[in-house]
């Protein structure tokens, strides 16, 4: 267990945006609210956290990080990456499985969650590949990446997509067995083969080969009516297109077990941007039109989108400082997501912050079955515990990014929002806005 | 004008000054020592990731006219080839001292990203793009296109424009740098453009474009067009089902035999018949077409020439006015 034995008192924090009640943390644990908090025994002798003003919110879940380890530990490490998502407000990511080689193996899912052990700075869970390789041919060993110490729950070829549509309903059955979800990176190949950018005016004009709509929203629909049919569990990936709205509403309100994700980028940025034919706008899915991001805002607004999925996605500059074509696709996003999030959905008076929390803590901890996270801030809960200054405002700078990525699409902007402190199981891994220290457990 | 990159974002009146210069220009092509002093000790790079032998001798032409030193440097078989990225080739140029760069390049936006980055700072002139822009083709077009259009009135072109033309722009638009440089081109020229094409050679979003979208070429040629300009139709994109085969592309989208005397048969008509190059005779464009009087293919040749000239010219000498020695 964690040698951080000492206490925490946070003073003057708002749980979720509410009224104000101070927490007291000891062991791992919060032991006292409110009034309760002061009084009890281990106050006096309790670190002072000064929060008067901040929000206090659950550790933040992410069911979709890219840690590139191992393989490309050029771009990122488990280490960097996770350094990332604590500054970002994070205390559990889930690490894609589209590493080198691919997470489709016991051994190498366990492999990245002990470097996440011994990292410390958040829980890291690895995503299992569905198909060996993530070639779509073949299952990978689902039954034993569940039963590993991974402890493996959702199962995903995350930067492919699972498109034989017999091999997509084996593996929604499959997982079955092990409380699992398939995550689906929806994208029809056929109808994305050399795309470039979203299909519309703006690629008209760019003369970059487009990405329809419909080559995510045919994937979807039939994903559903897979899930429905054979009864599973199956999360869409970074959904982007009104579409793909419509039509997980229209599966939900038939009773499919769907769950799905929005990252912070679709929530903001459009295509216009690629005007520019910097890369650092180049992501798959593509940055789509206006309407689809008011779409997305009101389909996570109504509950039909389920979470927030960072998507994070570090290259290497050479990746990026290139022609269009050539370059790689994605963004970083774990040190910007709960700003962006901030700006484009409370801000607008979409959502509260304790919608937030459910969206980023409560229901992607559900998702993933990390049981000791996105808990609620109550006592005898395990204190994953972040905490926001929504009044501040600051501009995004890559290089002073704790990610080894530099390729953050918010560059510049200036944003609210400042995760000041974190707790992840009672011991502070960022201070005053600052890395602190890991968790630093035995046997990791 | 620090670049030419799009005709997008190139302004009616540079884009009539850059046409009236190629008119000054054209006259040098027409003596009997066809050089200017203008660039003289200025390093002009065609920059060719993609094999294009027209496109590079014309500007070398141009260049080399206005007594620059031209750099000719062909992405095949050299570092790039081995993998060296845009930004080191880039870099490299600007160590050599490259005073101007003439890029073509497969990737649309590739001579935005060279002028928008600081790995070199000579003005930057896209020579094709991707399917993105093609500007200097669409400039020679609308300076043919202008020509013929002051011809036809009895004007002088120089300060005109195109107010009043109805041009068809015919083929795989879709594909087609040339179709979108000049129809922005075109209607910043107060021109009218028709675009004629198999629905699968037509950009998904082509319906917010400024201009008419026909299926149909034997209607738009009926309803009176003052110029039409057929696009290369690469075969490859045969394989992959954008029609069923070359012979139904050429009966239905092609200017063949039988549509030449559809137009030589209309009362009056002037059309002129315009071919980017290269052709596939009797594909896009038959024999009797490409050769007949109407034919404009070795005039926008010529005309190439002096519009790359005079862009170049712009851009390098900061001059805006007529250069010496005219």
């Amino acid at each position: 267990m964690s040698t951080s034995t000492t206490a925490y008192l946070i003073r003057g924090a708002k749980p979720l945006g509410e009224e104000p009640s101070d927490i007291l943390i000891q062991d791992g644990l919060i032991v006292a609210l409110g009034a309760d908090a002061i009084a009890h025994a281990s106050a006096a002798t309790a670190t002072l956290i000064e929060a008067a003003g901040q929000i206090a919110l659950p550790g933040m879940v992410d069911l979709h990080t890219h840690l590139r380890e191992p393989g490309r530990e050029d771009a990122e490490t488990v280490e960097t990456g996770t350094r990332a998502a604590a500054m970002g407000g994070f205390t559990a990511v889930h690490a894609m499985a589209n590493s080198n080689p691919v997470a489709d193996t016991a051994g190498v899912v366990e492999q990245v969650w002990s470097l996440g052990k011994r990292s410390g700075w958040v829980d890291v869970r690895p995503v299992g590949a569905v198909t060996v390789g993530l070639a779509g041919k073949q299952l990978s060993e689902i039954g034993a990446m569940a039963d590993s110490r991974a402890g493996v729950r959702v199962f995903s070829d995350d930067g492919i997509c699972v498109h034989d549509p017999l091999i997509m309903r084996r593996a929604l059955e499959y997982v079955k067995a092990f409380d699992g979800v398939v995550a689906q990176h929806a994208q029809e190949p056929r109808l994305t083969e050399g795309a470039q950018m979203n299909e519309g005016e703006v690629s008209a004009v760019l003369g970059l080969a487009g990405w329809p709509a419909v080559a995510e929203e045919s994937i979807i629909a039939r994903d559903v009516l897979l899930a429905e049919h054979v009864g599973s569990r199956l999360h869409i990936c970074h959904v982007s297109t009104a579409g793909s709205v419509e039509i997980i509403r229209w599966a939900k309100s038939r009773g499919v077990n769907v769950t799905a994700e929005v990252t912070p980028h679709h929530l903001l940025l459009t295509d216009e941007l690629v005007k520019s034919y910097d890369p650092v706008f180049k992501v798959n899915p593509p940055l789509r039109a206006e309407s689809d991001v008011l779409a997305l805002r009101a389909g996570l607004a109504d509950g039909t989108i389920d979470i927030i999925g960072t998507d994070h996605a570090p290259h290497p500059s050479e990746a990026k400082e290139c022609e269009w074509a050539a370059a790689a696709m994605g963004m970083t996003g774990l040190e910007t997501a709960l700003s962006v999030v901030q700006h484009a959905m409370i801000e607008t008076g979409l959502i509260s912050w304790a919608d937030f929390a459910r969206i980023t803590s409560t229901t992607p901890a559900a998702i993933g079955r990390v049981s000791d996270q996105g808990r609620a801030l109550a006592v005898g809960e395990p204190a994953n515990i972040t905490l926001v200054d929504a009044d501040a405002r600051w501009i995004v700078d890559p290089f002073a990014m704790a990610t080894k990525g530099r390729n953050s699409p918010f560059k510049g902007l200036e944003l609210p929002g400042k995760v000041r402190t974190v707790f992840f199981h009672g011991h502070p891994t960022v201070l005053d806005g600052a890395l602190n220290t890991p968790r630093i457990t035995e046997g990791a | 004008m620090k670049h030419l990159l799009s005709t997008l974002d190139l302004s009616r009146e540079d884009a009539i000054r850059i046409l009236d210069i190629a008119e000054e220009m054209a006259a040098v092509g027409t003596r009997e020592v066809k050089k200017l002093p203008a660039l003289r000790g200025r390093t002009v790079v065609n920059l060719f990731f993609e094999d294009s032998t027209r496109t590079r001798i014309s500007f070398e032409a141009a260049a080399k006219r206005l007594s620059a030193d031209v750099i000719n440097f062909s992405a095949k078989g050299s570092s790039v080839s081995k993998g060296e990225s845009l930004k080191d080739t880039a870099q490299t140029l600007q160590a050599i001292g490259a005073d101007a760069v003439v890029i073509r390049h497969g990737a649309s936006g590739a001579p935005a990203r060279l002028a928008a980055t600081d790995w070199i700072d000579a003005p930057v002139v896209n020579a094709g793009d991707g399917t993105h822009e093609h500007p200097t083709q669409a400039l020679l077009d609308a300076y043919t296109l202008r020509t013929h259009w002051a011809a036809t009135h009895g004007n002088s072109a120089l300060g005109s424009d195109l107010a009043g033309m109805r041009v068809a722009i015919v083929g795989d638009i879709l594909h087609s740098r040339v179709a979108r440089s000049n129809l922005w081109l075109l209607r910043t020229l107060g021109a009218e453009v028709i675009m004629v094409a198999p629905p699968t050679l037509l950009p998904h979003g082509s319906h917010a474009w400024p201009c008419t979208i026909s299926y149909d070429l034997d209607a738009t040629l009926a309803g009176g067009v003052d110029a039409v300009m057929m696009l290369r139709v690469q075969g490859e994109r045969m394989h992959d089902s954008f029609f069923p085969n070359t012979r139904e592309y050429s009966r239905l989208w092609g200017f063949d035999d039988a549509r030449l005397a559809a137009l030589d048969a209309q009362p009056g008509s002037e059309t002129i018949i315009m071919h980017p190059g290269p052709m596939n005779r009797g594909l896009e464009i038959s024999s009797a077409a490409a050769d007949s009087p109407r034919s404009t293919v070795l005039a926008q040749v010529a005309n190439g020439v002096a519009v790359r000239m005079a862009v170049l010219y712009l851009l390098l000498s900061g001059d805006q006015q007529r250069p010496a020695g005219l």
